[in-house]
C-alpha cells in the first residue's frame, strides 16, 4: 500500500467531435500524487490539463488507462459520490458554480445532496465558512460580493465535504490581484492546517512557484514533474512550450547567458536581491 | 442603472407577519382569497377589509406600498367598473339616455367588485412583500410535496425557480456589459424608431443567450461535482418550522372566512 491519493495510470483520453476525426487530448498521463501534497499543473491552453483534472472528479471517463482516487476507481459508478466528496472541484468562474442566493445556503448545498443531517450541516457549513473567512458574509446574496469572495464561497461549498483532496481549475484566472492573494491565502492555508492535497491548475507563475511540486503539460503529456525550483531551471524548454517562468528567473536565465556566473535555481525576489548582491559584491 | 431593478416587492423587515412560517403564510393567503369570493354582500367585504388592514398595520409595511400595487390593475378595475354599470339592468333606474340605462344594482356591483379585487390585490401583495422569493419557492416546494406521490416533479421545478432567481442579478450584470460592448462597436440602442431598437435589440440578446447557455452547462458540471441527485433523500439547511403564532394566525383567517360564510347565510 501507498499513501498515494490520486493515481493516474497510463491516462488516455479523446474527444469525439462530430465532423472531425476524434483528437487525442490526453497521451498516456501517468501521475502519483501523495496526500498532503500541493501540486501545480502548468500548461499552455489545449495542453489538456483540464481534462486531465476532469478525470480525478470522474466528469470524465478514461477512454483507456486508470485513475484511482484514495482507493477507489473513478470509473466505478457505485461508489461515485463517495468519490466526489473525497475530491472537490472548484471551476474558474465562481458566478457559474453557485447555486443558491444566500451564501450559506450554497455552501450547503453539497451536504444537503448528500442528506447530511440538520445539526451536523449547521456546524460544517459555519467551520467552511469560517476557514475561507467568509462567515460575516453567510446571509449575504452572493450578487453582493467581489469575485474573490464569491471564490472562496464556493471553495467553501467544497470544503463543507471535508474532501481529501480539491482540485482547482484555475480558480484566480478570472480575479483581480486582490482576490487572487485572498484564494491563494486560503488554498495554502487548507494545505498547510487541514493536510488537504490540492492538484491546482493554473497559469499564473508566481501560483506555481508557492507550491510544493509543479507538473508541466503539454499536447497531452507530463514533460516536466519536479519541485519548482527545478522545473523552472528549464527557462529554455518552458518556453518552447509557451510557457513563462517567474520573472526573476528568467532576469537569472538572461545574465547567465551573457555569460555571468549566476544560478537560474531562483524563483522568489528575496533570493534573487540576494544573489545579485553577492554578485556586485564579489 | 440596470443593477437596481428589485427581484419580485420583497420589502425586507422583522414585524410579525415577516415572521410567521411562509408556508402558513401562503396557505392564510387562500383562506383570504376564499373569503373575499364566497362573500356575497358588503358585511362580507367589510370583514375582508377589516382583516386586510389589521394585517397590513401589523407588517409595518408603508401604505403607499399598496396603492403602488394597485395602480397597474387600475384600467381594470375601470372596466369592470363601466361594464357593470352599463350592462346591470335591473333594480331602480337612476338615469336613463338613449341607450344607456343606469341602474342602482348596477353600480352597487360596481362599487362591489372594485372593493373586491383592490383587496384580493393588497392580500396578496402582502405575501410577497413579507416574503423573499427565495423562501416562498421553498415554501411552495414543501407544500406541494405531496404531490410528488402522482409524479408531479415539484423539487425540481423550485430547484429551477430558485437557480432563475439566482441568476437574475448575474444576467442582468452581464446585460450591461454587452450593451456597453455594442455601445463601444457604435451600435444604437437607446435611439431611432420602435422597430429599429427592437432590430437593434439582437445584438444584445443573442451574446446574452448564448452565454447564458454555457453558463448552464458549468453550472451542472459544478452541481454535479457537488453530489446533486435530484430530490430524493436531501436534507436542508433552511428549517421552517411552525410556532404556536403560526397556528393562531391560521385560525383567526379560519375564523374570519366562517363569519363571512356566517354573514351570507344570515343576508340570503
Amino acid at each position: 500500500m501507498t499513501n498515494n491519493i490520486i493515481e493516474i495510470k497510463d491516462l488516455h483520453f479523446s474527444y469525439n467531435s462530430e465532423d472531425k476525426k476524434p483528437s487525442e487530448v490526453l497521451k498516456g498521463i501517468n501521475l502519483d500524487i501523495k496526500e498532503g501534497e500541493f501540486v501545480a499543473i502548468l500548461g499552455h491552453n489545449g495542453s489538456g490539463k483540464s481534462t486531465l483534472a476532469k478525470h480525478i472528479n470522474a466528469i470524465l471517463l478514461p477512454a483507456s488507462g486508470k485513475v484511482f482516487v484514495n482507493g477507489i476507481d473513478t470509473s466505478d459508478e457505485n461508489r461515485l459520490f463517495e468519490l466526489r466528496q473525497c475530491a472537490g472541484m472548484v471551476f474558474q468562474n465562481p458566478d457559474n458554480q453557485i447555486v443558491s442566493s444566500i451564501v450559506e445556503e450554497d455552501v450547503a448545498f453539497a451536504l444537503e445532496n448528500l442528506g447530511v443531517p440538520y445539526e451536523e450541516m449547521r456546524k460544517r457549513v459555519d467551520d467552511a465558512l469560517k476557514a475561507v473567512n467568509m462567515y460575516d458574509y453567510r446571509l449575504h446574496s452572493p450578487a453582493q460580493l467581489s469575485g474573490g469572495q464569491k471564490q472562496r464561497v464556493a471553495i467553501a461549498g467544497i470544503i463543507a465535504m471535508r474532501p481529501k483532496c480539491i482540485i482547482l481549475d484555475e480558480p484566480t484566472a478570472m480575479l483581480d490581484p486582490q482576490g487572487r492573494r485572498e484564494v491563494m491565502g486560503v488554498i495554502r492555508k487548507m494545505n498547510r492546517e487541514q493536510g488537504v492535497t490540492i492538484v491546482l491548475i493554473t497559469h499564473y507563475m508566481d501560483e506555481a512557484a508557492q507550491c510544493g511540486r509543479v507538473v508541466v503539460m503539454d499536447k497531452g503529456k507530463v514533460i516536466l514533474d519536479n519541485t519548482p525550483r527545478a522545473v523552472f531551471s528549464h527557462v529554455a524548454e518552458m518556453k518552447k512550450i509557451g510557457l513563462d517562468v517567474p520573472q526573476v528567473t528568467e532576469l537569472a536565465w538572461e545574465l547567465k547567458k551573457a555569460g555571468i556566473d549566476i544560478s537560474t535555481e531562483i524563483i522568489t525576489e528575496q533570493e534573487c536581491v540576494d544573489m545579485l548582491v553577492k554578485l556586485l559584491n564579489k | 442603472m440596470l443593477k437596481d431593478i428589485t427581484i419580485g416587492q420583497f420589502f425586507p423587515g422583522e414585524s410579525i407577519i415577516h415572521r410567521l412560517d411562509p408556508r402558513f403564510k401562503i396557505v392564510i393567503t387562500l383562506v383570504y382569497i376564499l373569503m373575499l369570493f364566497t362573500g356575497e354582500n358588503f358585511i362580507c367585504l367589510a370583514i375582508g377589509a377589516f382583516f386586510t388592514i389589521i394585517a397590513i398595520v401589523m407588517s409595518k409595511i408603508p401604505l403607499k406600498m399598496f396603492i403602488k400595487s394597485i395602480k397597474p390593475i387600475f384600467p381594470f378595475l375601470l372596466l369592470t367598473a363601466i361594464l357593470n354599470i352599463l350592462f346591470v339592468r335591473t333594480g331602480d333606474v337612476l338615469f336613463e339616455w338613449r341607450f344607456i340605462k343606469i341602474t342602482v344594482d348596477g353600480v352597487n356591483i360596481s362599487v362591489f367588485m372594485i372593493i373586491r379585487i383592490t383587496l384580493l390585490i393588497m392580500g396578496s401583495s402582502l405575501l410577497t412583500y413579507t416574503t423573499s422569493p427565495i423562501t416562498l419557492t421553498d415554501a411552495i416546494e414543501r407544500l406541494l410535496s405531496p404531490l410528488k406521490k402522482i409524479k408531479v416533479p415539484v423539487h425540481e421545478l423550485a430547484m429551477m425557480m430558485s437557480i432563475a432567481l439566482r441568476f437574475i442579478p448575474t444576467l442582468i450584470e452581464e446585460t450591461d456589459k454587452i450593451m456597453s460592448a455594442q455601445k463601444a462597436r457604435g451600435a444604437e440602442i437607446d435611439t431611432g424608431s420602435l422597430m429599429t431598437r427592437a432590430k437593434n435589440l439582437v445584438a444584445i440578446l443573442i451574446p446574452l443567450f448564448v452565454s447564458s447557455f454555457r453558463r448552464a452547462d458549468e453550472l451542472a458540471t459544478a452541481m454535479e461535482c457537488r453530489c446533486y441527485n435530484g430530490g430524493e433523500g436531501r436534507t436542508r439547511l433552511r428549517q421552517l418550522k411552525s410556532t404556536t403564532k403560526d397556528y393562531v394566525a391560521l385560525a383567526i383567517a379560519i375564523a374570519f372566512y366562517a363569519a363571512a360564510i356566517v354573514v351570507n347565510i344570515i343576508m340570503k
